[in-house]
């Protein structure tokens, strides 16, 4: 393989300034993908180090380890952490920071200062946060439901609200830049149809988070108006209506959701073309499909609330409309499969990640048309059915595609290959310890055993014994790639600019990339995935 | 970004009518018009916006369609947050058989 | 354009990332029309809370929107109008490179939005007088008295007065960062650094200007003209 790429004295966006004020007042896209990696990467460990108390609580059926309300601080603190400042950044603010401008072959974001603006914004969330978590963190769950988060929680709401209201406008002004940056810096040549499916789900979950964020914002400001002030507009007390509150609430965060998987599929979509050495099926399909989730996706809130107290009439409208956000998400799975049919499969690290999603995240998605036909939802809403449901989805797919897309990636990063073995290692941990924990908790919650319980029946402890175990797998396969990929820093194998033989503009640069990513301004003449010219690499690259 | 510059009698006749209708509004208010008070001041407003958006905010006179599609796409959704609430709202209370 | 050198020679005020100023003004006007966008979702959702809960309790929504006054908020509409004018004469006058012309309209929308505020601040003071403001010292008795002719209870009435200051409040924020906005752009205005090429700031400030007066076009009859018809 061809090593020779002199990385120590060739500048890249690396080593073309040292010290700490050249990263803190960067505006490069890629080093603020960088700081993003670090500042999620903490609090990932945070928020799986509650995951882990929970579990250990959950091993006995007596509420033995914590407290009752130190219990509902813990998953409350777990779904804050997980969600506002790993998942929804995580894709986005990483990997679609660092790729989007090459992508389109632009030389940076169009608006680099707001990045970075955006970047500080997160970090003065999560400084809030933890203070916050130190001062002993909230026990509303992370939904914050009214009256109890307004008017009778003794916990830090304000502050955690005042975080998460700050993180939103993060979240927003990242989702602007790239919208704007995919219409307005395309390289000439790039048209709509030539862009990567990536840019697609990028696209999408942009307009996901311009659209639906301002919402939790502003709903969020009210709760700490109501805590603050004593107002009483979801105070039933006083008139107010508490689903009034989880209304405004799921708009968001039902769409939320589809900010966390999107950017996954779009990963996904990178991935399997390249190692089945095929165009995607139906390339056009999957790109719609993109768009279609993200509008459909605000049309299906409300199915969080079937025994909340809505209308029945309303209930089985939005039951409907939650079916057909499925449709796009099968295409997509479809589509997939059929890219891999009689492609010449080659299963890399990133490849056992992008398969183990599509299965994952199937099994996820199935289970969330149970859960959206209202008949078994009355019997397991609020049961470990929902957890299992949304832990396959965020973790089985969108953790496993974040983490297929950092192993895919990686090269074009850093400059480096990480050990392909260890990678293949805790792809399989990771694919293992996830069933194992995950998948007990369907029948557990099948069987009636209630979520944000610290308690339960001794005949749930075998499957919650079960669960706990495979936690402990599953967290050895997420320390392990921080780990090696750390070490390839400095002493991996230094990597071509295409290792993988992959399509994109991306693969077309240096790796690492020079500060403006490309020497000359591309002009592109090709379809995407032209894998039918790219010939494969002869030797699989090992770290 | 407009191409062209608007002549200032056209925006001085576009503040003129904006004037007018705050004024009839206002006047309106006082009339009992049932159910139509809502509705007439509701249309007054959009068309006070629409002035607005469309002259002072040079939207007729933009080239750019990527502009006005993101003023409807952001219009369409605030309609869906507020129509599709009001799906609930407005069918509480409907006497049926099971759920209350 | 295949072989466009990375270094153009820069043209005045040409950021980095973009080709040609072209771009770079189409980037800045399509990134304010998507904030734009993300506020209208912003104030969106009071408005559902206002739509739900007009819905629920019309007869105190009626009482207290009677109890704000009519007068003021007529002429602050009038004032907003005012400063919309104001605001798009000076995007024109950038276009001529009318310094001058450009800093007296601007200088004269930020005194049109100071005297919004003040107007606002009248506004909320009676309201505080009145034992209007929400919280411990609410009352709604003074209503009761004055409508009898209207049902009132006394904790929908609050939610009234809690949507009135939120939705004020934010309003009134957002006129507060659009003076501050103006006053940046009036100083940069002054200093001559505004030309027929380069005008961006003040057509996207502009924008967000007209928006501020937008939200305010659709307040001002949802709070103060539920019911003003006579009583009986």
């Amino acid at each position: 393989m061809a090593t020779a790429t002199i990385t120590a004295e060739r500048e890249h966006y690396l080593n073309t300034d040292y010290g700490i004020r050249s990263w803190l007042l960067t505006t490069d896209h890629k080093r603020i993908a960088l700081l993003y990696l670090a500042l999620i990467t903490v609090f990932f460990f945070i928020g799986g180090f509650f995951a882990l108390l929970i579990r250990l609580e959950l091993l006995t059926p007596a509420g033995d380890l914590v407290q009752a309300d130190t219990y509902n601080k813990l998953f409350s603190m777990h779904g804050q952490v997980m969600i506002f400042f790993f998942l929804i950044p995580s894709i986005p603010a990483v990997l679609g920071n660092f790729l989007v401008p090459m992508m389109v072959g632009a030389k940076d974001l169009a608006f680099p200062r707001i990045n970075l603006l955006s970047w500080y914004l997160l970090v003065l969330s999560a400084g809030i946060m933890l203070y916050c978590i130190i001062t002993g963190g909230v026990d509303t769950g992370w939904t914050f439901y009214t009256p109890f988060s307004t008017a009778f929680s003794n916990t830090h709401v304000i502050e955690a609200g005042v975080s998460i209201f700050i993180a939103g406008f993060s979240s927003i002004l990242t989702g602007l830049n790239f919208v704007v940056t995919i219409h307005r810096m395309r390289a000439p040549g790039l048209t709509w149809s030539r862009l990567p499916l990536f840019i697609w789900s990028i696209y999408a979950t942009s307009i996901i988070q311009l659209l639906g964020t301002p919402v939790l914002a502003i709903t969020l400001l009210l709760v700490v108006f109501e805590r603050a002030f004593g107002l009483g507009i979801f105070d039933p007390a006083r008139g107010g209506d508490p689903l009034l509150f989880q209304h405004l609430f799921w708009f968001y965060s039902h769409p939320a959701v589809y900010i966390m998987i999107l950017p996954s599929m779009g990963v996904v979509s990178e991935i399997i073309p390249c190692f089945s050495r095929k165009r995607v099926f139906g390339y056009s399909a999957v790109a719609l499909a993109s768009i279609a989730i993200a509008v459909f996706g605000f049309l299906v809130w409300a199915h969080h609330m079937f025994v909340a107290g809505i209308s029945l009439y309303s209930a089985m409208i939005f039951s409907m409309l939650s079916y057909s956000v499925a449709v796009p998400s099968a295409i997509k799975v479809f589509n997939w499969t059929a890219t891999m049919y009689k492609g010449s499969i080659r299963f890399s690290t990133p490849m056992l990640y992008a398969m183990g999603f599509i299965g994952l995240f199937t099994i996820g998605g199935l289970t969330g048309l149970f859960l959206a036909a209202l008949g078994i939802d009355v019997h397991v809403t609020d049961t470990y059915f929902v957890v299992a449901h949304f832990h396959y989805i965020m973790v089985g797919g969108a953790v496993m595609g974040y983490l297929g897309g950092l192993h895919f990636w990686w090269p074009k990063i850093s400059g480096r290959l990480y050990p392909e073995w260890l990678g293949k290692f805790a792809a399989l941990t990771v694919f293992l310890g996830f069933n194992l924990t995950f998948f007990p908790q369907f029948i557990l919650g099948y069987l009636g055993m209630p979520r944000r319980y610290w308690q339960y029946p001794p005949e749930f402890q075998v499957l919650n014994v079960l669960s706990t175990a495979g936690s402990t797998i599953l967290a050895v396969g997420y320390v392990l790639p921080m780990i090696y990929f750390l070490w390839s820093m400095r002493y991996g194998k230094i990597a071509d600019p295409n290792p993988w033989g992959a399509a994109g503009l991306e693969w077309k640069t240096q790796s690492p990339p020079p500060t403006s990513n490309f020497d000359e301004t591309p002009e592109v003449t090709w379809e995407a995935y032209n894998y039918d010219e790219i010939p494969a690499p002869e030797e699989v690259p090992v770290g | 970004m407009p191409e062209h510059i608007i002549s200032s009698k056209l925006y001085i006749g576009i503040w003129a009518t904006l004037m007018c209708l705050t004024v009839i509004t206002a006047s309106v208010a006082f009339i009992d018009l049932g159910p139509l008070n809502t509705v007439v001041a509701l249309v007054i407003a959009t068309l006070k916006a629409l002035l607005v958006v469309l002259f002072f905010m040079h939207v007729k006179y933009t080239s750019e369609k990527l502009t006005k599609m993101v003023i409807v796409a952001a219009i369409f959704w605030l309609l869906i947050l507020l129509f599709l609430s009001l799906a609930d709202y407005s069918t509480r209370g409907v006497i049926h058989a099971g759920m209350s | 354009m295949a072989d466009t050198p990375l270094m153009t020679e820069h043209e005045e005020g040409l950021q980095h990332q973009f080709v040609d100023m072209e771009q770079q003004r189409n980037a800045a006007s399509l990134g304010m029309w998507l904030f734009l966008a993300t506020e209208i979702m912003f104030f969106g959702g009071m408005f559902l809370a206002y739509l739900v809960y007009r819905y629920w309790y019309y007869p105190e929504f009626a009482a207290g929107s009677r109890s704000i006054d009519i007068v003021l908020g007529t002429v602050n509409t009038a004032v907003l109008i005012c400063s919309s004018l104001t605001v798009a004469l000076g995007v024109k006058a950038a276009q001529l490179g009318k310094r001058k012309t450009l800093v007296t309209l601007l200088l004269i929308t930020i005194l049109l939005g100071l005297a919004f505020l003040a107007i606002k601040g009248i506004e909320w003071y009676d309201k505080f007088e009145e034992h209007h403001v929400p919280g411990r010292s609410f009352s709604a008795q003074d209503l009761i008295e004055k409508y009898p002719q209207i049902h009132i209870d006394p904790a929908p009435t609050q939610i009234y007065f809690s949507l009135y200051f939120a939705m004020t409040g934010l309003h009134a924020l957002h006129m507060i960062i659009g003076v501050g906005i103006f006053a940046f752009l009036t100083y940069h205005a002054w200093k001559g650094r505004y030309t027929p090429e380069y005008h961006t700031p003040i057509e996207i400030g502009g924008l967000y200007w007209h928006f501020v007066d937008i939200v305010w076009i659709y307040l001002f009859p949802l709070l103060y003209l539920i019911d003003r018809k006579p009583l009986k």
